[in-house]
């Protein structure tokens, strides 16, 4: 039995892909809306916000589990929540 | 080497100076008090150096005693009886975390009644956590188990805790001549403190203590068992080393006149001194010591025992409803082998075992005794 | 939002908690791990207690954490970190530290681990002097195990351990004032914040950061779950939760205390109360007792800060 590590390393450690949790609905945003506020990004909970510096980029859908908390948050209504 | 009349409590507390560890957390129970206190002494007149944090329970003494040890420091600590049955939780963390803490426990009765005299139910409540654990016969052991304890703790085979057991008042308040090695010896012999990844290295981030769900938890626990195995090599290499530093020499099994033995007494702890003391004036009786208890020396304890007709185990402990925990132990140790076996508890709450209890032992009287009161 | 800008760029491109975990769809969790770790321009080791954010960002062989992080038990996060910070000061006494500069020493834990359970290790801490900064994200109930009543579960909240029935109100007592319990330990700072006044969070973590000595900061965030509301809610929620005095915000410094924010909208507890599950059982009466002690409670606080 090969030895386990008791102790994890995040840089080889798996990510789970908990996009797989959304329940119908995911984020979009219409860019030309967007002022980069970065609220969207302070407030996911699953760090589903990409960022290209301090501007918005995308959402990571691999991890993002469609709360809808970033469209509730923006205060320009960029972000809606469509089926998929 | 100097020759210093000292109690357990206090050549304890010696050691711990010569080891100079980096974080000492502490809380005061009787018997171990005199432990902490000449240490606090120690640290505050300059001569050990480390951090003593006077925690608020013995809970919280484990807890920040792996904390420091996983960050990157030597840790030590000492505690007894309802403290270590308070602290029970996290003694199982500290050893499932792999965190070399070195403890000195003063063997104290459990509650209730509640009572500050020496048995050994304090050390067989965490016998399954998976911690080493060695017994002193004497300060002198005490102190030298402890000099040794650290580089046990650490080493890459095994990353455990070490209790180093001493039987409350008996050797935690008794006086006796002590030799201590010179400071120097004993820094040299502990070395440097390494773990494979310390919390402080902030370079290399790693998360310990997981969740574990059914598929890999077993086999964290046999990687942790295999571990204390480990120790028993380990145990004697180190006490090789230390016999080359002090003279003095342990192992894991101490056998006493049992050559041409026919009865044979098994115990643990300073009785086996009363015990040595009765087997002197007798014929055809012996005494075996066991300096290890966790990890079990039973290949040791079986060829220790080989031929020897009549076995009798005392144990300072009870396990009510069953089989006393050392006497369970040599029972399986010496399955097969054809020697008789009978056990008994002894000493329970601090009652004495004088050698006329041995030589009533040996001349068969109390056999059908489970408890000897 | 330069602070916000600042805290993107404090994370240097790696978020100290990352997706992927198993926390719910809209826990409040994150945001104030978010808000605190990337806040402190040290390097931090994280003391977690057993609970939804240690369980659910550290299943084997995973994890969500890109700093150092240790989990020990439930209710012994500060004497662990207590452990942690009596490390690096005897280490650096003898110029034995990994890290260049000091690392600060942060523990988060829920409500359960910090009221209740973990109560005597914090008290331990604290008194000590330890220089490290506890965290309690108080979503105001066991949530991990189910929702079950806390110390810091409010009067009147219906918990599996506290159920709303037909002799039962839900939870018959007041909520306890850890961050009053704190304050008397005489500490360099103290504070209450909500996640979604995220800017006041982050000064108090600044300041928590450099104080001296221990500190501990009282976070108010949302449980979707516990709570009974959809996620998307959780924002509007918390807001009412502050601006209805129900959460106030404030900080001791040195004993001295001052309101951070004061509320100046007229939000009505009910607002608060009534989009919540755990609460739907209330009727009429008792909201207005619950309004009669929260504006006891606040004035009580406006007297201390004067």
């Amino acid at each position: 039995m090969g030895e386990l590590s008791w102790t994890v390393d995040p840089r080889t450690a798996p990510r789970p892909r908990t996009g797989g949790w959304r329940t119908g609905v995911k984020p979009e945003i219409e860019l030309s809306k967007c002022i980069d506020c970065l609220v969207c990004w302070l407030y996911c909970p699953d760090s589903a916000i990409e960022l290209d510096g301090t501007a918005f980029k995308g959402f990571d859908y691999d991890v993002c589990k469609g709360c809808e908390i970033c469209a509730e948050v923006c205060p320009e209504d960029a972000i809606t929540m469509v089926a998929e | 080497m100097t020759l210093e009349l000292l109690t357990g409590g206090e050549a304890v507390a010696h050691a711990m100076r010569q080891i100079d560890p980096d974080v000492v957390p502490a809380y005061p129970i009787t018997p171990q008090t005199p432990i902490i206190q000449n240490f606090a002494k120690f640290v505050a007149d300059g001569s050990a150096h480390g951090e003593l944090i006077d925690v608020e329970s013995e809970h919280s003494a484990m807890s920040a005693a792996i904390g420091a040890a996983l960050a990157g420091a030597r840790t030590m600590t000492a505690t007894s009886s309802q403290g270590l049955a308070l602290m029970a939780e996290v003694v199982y963390l500290a050893a499932s975390m792999r965190a070399p803490i070195v403890m000195a426990l003063g063997n104290r009765a459990l509650s209730g009644p509640i009572n500050i005299h020496c048995d050994h139910s304090d050390s067989m409540l965490v016998r399954d956590s998976g911690c080493v654990q060695l017994f002193a016969e004497s300060a002198q052991e005490a102190y030298d188990l402890m000099v040794m304890a650290p580089r046990i703790a650490e080493h890459p085979d095994v990353l455990l805790p070490v209790f180093v057991c001493l039987d409350g008042f008996t050797i935690t308040h008794s006086a006796e001549a002590v030799e201590l090695l010179p400071d120097e010896h004993v820094r040299r012999f502990v070395g440097e403190y390494r773990i494979p990844h310390a919390v402080l290295d902030v370079a290399d981030p790693v998360t310990q203590g997981p969740f574990a769900m059914p598929d890999v938890y077993f086999e964290f626990r046999v990687q942790q068992a295999q571990a204390l195995e480990r120790a028993m090599d380990v145990f004697k290499h180190v006490a090789g080393e230390f016999r080359e530093l002090s003279g003095r020499s342990y192992s894991s099994v101490e056998s006493y006149r049992v050559e041409d033995a026919e009865q044979v007494i098994v115990a643990l702890g300073s009785t086996a001194g009363t015990i040595k003391d009765a087997v002197d004036d007798l014929e055809h009786a012996g005494l075996v010591k066991l300096t290890t208890f966790r990890p079990f020396p039973a290949a040791d304890l079986r060829r220790a025992l080989a031929g020897v007709e009549h076995v009798i185990v005392l144990d300072r402990a009870d396990s009510p409803g069953g089989t006393p925990p050392l006497h369970a132990e040599v029972a399986a140790a010496l399955y097969g082998s054809g020697s008789e076996l009978v056990g008994h508890v002894y000493g329970l709450g601090g009652r004495d075992f004088h050698p006329e209890d041995a030589v009533s032992l040996f001349a068969g009287e109390r056999e059908e005794a489970a408890w000897l009161v | 939002m330069a602070r916000l800008k600042q805290l993107v760029r404090n994370q240097n491109g790696v978020p100290p908690l990352r997706g992927g975990h198993a926390l719910c769809q809209g826990c409040g969790v994150p945001m104030v791990v978010r808000v605190v770790l990337s806040t402190i321009q040290r390097p931090t080791v994280v003391v977690n207690a057993t609970g939804c954010l240690e369980v659910a960002t550290t299943r084997y062989p995973t994890t969500a954490w890109n700093v150092p992080w240790l989990h020990v038990a439930f209710e012994n996060t500060a004497a662990v970190a207590s452990g942690v910070e009596a490390a690096q000061r005897a280490l650096a006494r003898r110029h034995a530290l990994p890290a260049d500069e000091e690392v600060a020493v942060v523990c988060f834990a829920g409500d359960g681990g910090t009221y209740d359970i973990g109560m005597q290790a914090l008290s331990g801490a604290l008194e000590r002097g330890h220089r490290f900064l506890f965290v309690c994200y108080d979503n105001e109930a066991y949530m991990n195990t189910g929702v079950q009543r806390s110390g810091a579960t409010p009067y009147g909240a219906s918990t599996t351990t506290s159920p709303s029935g037909k002799e039962s109100w839900g939870k018959a007592q007041r909520r306890k004032d850890m961050t009053a319990i704190a304050v008397a330990h005489h500490v360099p700072y103290v504070a209450q914040a909500c996640s979604v006044h995220w800017d006041d969070l982050s000064r108090k973590v600044e300041k928590a950061v450099a104080a001296d000595g221990p500190s501990f900061i009282n976070v108010l965030t949302d449980c979707p779950v516990g709570w009974g509301h959809e996620p998307r809610l959780a924002p509007r929620l918390l807001d009412a939760a502050v601006e209805s005095k129900f959460w106030p915000l404030y900080e001791v410094v040195d004993g001295q205390y001052r309101v951070t924010y004061e509320p100046t909208r007229e939000v009505d507890v009910a607002e608060w109360l009534k989009p919540q599950k755990r609460f739907g059982h209330l009727n009429d009466e008792h909201i207005a007792e619950i309004r009669v002690q929260i504006d006891a409670d606040w004035h009580e606080l406006l007297a201390r800060s004067a």
